[in-house]
């Protein structure tokens, strides 16, 4: 698991936005889409290069006042993120 | 209309603007229709602007200018503003001739997202006999350490033939020092230009076999970092269809130079009449029209897809196949086993180990030339 400190920041070679006709957050690249759900769009909204995991966890809390567990969801979904190459941490 | 039709049809997701057919390069490979046609009826840019409008409207969202050289036609920079304005991922699909540092900073403030560059091989030498054109791999080689430079994300596409598979490990690493984020390692697909030198281009299945297995251990040094590298190999030697453009008429809208509006980009040598954004509104072309609507579901099919289990898979393949092959656009795409012409795959395979005549490059008017490929040593 991440150290909760750990700040990821946006690959600039994605692009995160608001798809009216998918009704979904959308990540766009080189020829390709691909579809966030609910949660992961609120979450990659937040990652900007400035919030800590920590912090993106306590703005979900207050935006989802009842989202008992998200700590754990925004954690998994990082890893994935992360491996999709979506976010980066500075080494 | 098909009675299949009414599953939820989306919007025509990927828009290809085929800005010119026009082209500085001579690629024996062009997938370009080899009747060009003059370069006088192109959209103008109010033509074009609404074609985006109207689609991005709909639910587009991929918007790719490619020609031809897309970098001919002097209003790229506007109509990429156009499309990211309106919100499209904007890709520019190039040969890398005709950019300069400055063109390239120029789209970048107009809003272009990415940048794709073809190379011809590994090196000058190959790739310049087969683009047709001297200095060509000096200027893509720039080009493309530029594009880098001034932060987009880069493709590269690299269009394998038997002149150049053999350089493949060449070619990817000449990827890792641009700095590609993906690369194309695409067998020619035979169309246009590429279908009349066939025997010319199709690859061995031992080069094949050879090239696969180079891309495997590249990618096993990686360790996950660097390019991301993805093989396409020719249909022909598979057993099975490609899913011919994910459906046809299900994601992708290609509009010609001339406003003409196709399911795929090979699909005008079909006998069918296509829809004019002149015309029509991209809206009307993809929920009503009936070239649209004429592949679309699966009632359309013969047998032995009719009663296919893999029919939502790879939808009987590709009609341009099909009817280049059989002469039958209703056909099942030849390339498959179970289609009763799959013997003229097996004689295209036998007749490109031993081709015979000569190698045609691609014209920009109405003559035809002989290739320089030709006289590489193979
Ligand atoms: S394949 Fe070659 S000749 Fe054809 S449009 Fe592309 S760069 Fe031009
Ligand atoms: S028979 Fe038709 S549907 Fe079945 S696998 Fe072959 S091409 Fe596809």
């Amino acid at each position: 698991m991440s150290n909760q400190t750990d700040i990821p920041h946006f690959n600039p070679m994605f692009r995160l936005q608001w798809e009216q006709a998918q009704d979904c957050y959308v990540l766009l690249f080189p020829e390709g889409m691909v579809k966030l759900n609910g949660a992961a769009g609120e979450i990659m909204k937040l990652v900007n290069g400035k919030n800590s995991i920590e912090k993106i966890t306590e703005l979900l809390l207050k935006q989802f006042p009842d989202g008992q567990g998200i700590n754990d969801d925004v954690n998994e979904f990082l890893i994935v993120a992360a491996e999709k190459k979506w976010l980066y941490y500075e080494q | 209309m098909n009675s299949d039709n009414d599953k939820k049809l989306g919007p025509p997701l990927w828009l290809l603007a085929e800005l010119t057919y026009d082209c500085p390069l001579h690629c024996p490979y062009c997938s370009n229709p080899t009747d060009l046609g003059d370069f006088s009826d192109e959209l103008t840019t109010e033509q074009w602007c609404k074609v985006l409008t109207e689609a991005r409207a709909m639910g587009a969202v991929q918007l790719g200018f490619s020609g031809g050289e897309p970098l001919l036609r002097k209003d790229l920079d506007q109509l990429v503003k156009h499309g990211r304005d309106l919100g499209f991922y904007t890709n520019l699909i190039t040969s890398g001739i005709g950019l300069t540092e400055k063109r390239i900073a120029k789209l970048k403030q107009a809003g272009l997202d990415h940048i794709q560059i073809s190379f011809q091989g590994a090196d000058p030498e190959i790739n310049d006999a087969i683009a047709g054109r001297g200095k060509a791999f000096e200027q893509k080689f720039k080009m493309a350490k530029s594009v880098k430079a001034q932060g987009y994300p880069m493709v590269l596409n690299f269009v394998l033939s038997k002149q150049n598979i053999d350089q493949i490990e060449a070619v990817m690493e000449l990827s890792c020092q641009l700095k590609a984020d993906y690369v194309e390692l695409a067998t020619a697909q035979y169309y246009g230009w590429a279908y009349t030198n066939r025997d010319h281009l199709l690859p061995s299945q031992e080069q094949l076999v050879e090239a696969e297995r180079q891309v495997n251990q590249f990618r096993d040094r990686q360790q996950g970092k660097g390019p991301q590298f993805i093989f396409v190999t020719p249909d022909y030697y598979e057993t099975r269809p490609k899913a011919c453009m994910n459906g046809w008429a299900s994601t992708f809208l290609t509009i010609a130079p001339d406003g003409s509006a196709l399911p795929c980009h090979s699909a005008k040598m079909l006998p069918l009449k296509f829809p004019n954004v002149k015309d029509k509104s991209v809206n009307d072309i993809w929920l009503q029209d009936f070239s649209f609507n004429r592949f679309r579901g699966d009632s359309w099919m013969p047998q032995p897809c009719q009663s296919c289990d893999e029919k939502e898979k790879d939808f009987g393949g590709c009609r341009c196949q099909a009817f280049m092959m059989t002469g039958d656009m209703d056909k099942t795409d030849p390339v498959c086993s179970k289609s009763p012409d799959h013997h003229l795959i097996t004689k295209a395979i036998a007749q490109a180990l031993n081709p015979q005549g000569k190698i045609v490059q691609r014209v920009n008017q109405r003559k035809i030339v002989e290739a320089d490929i030709a006289r590489i040593k193979l």
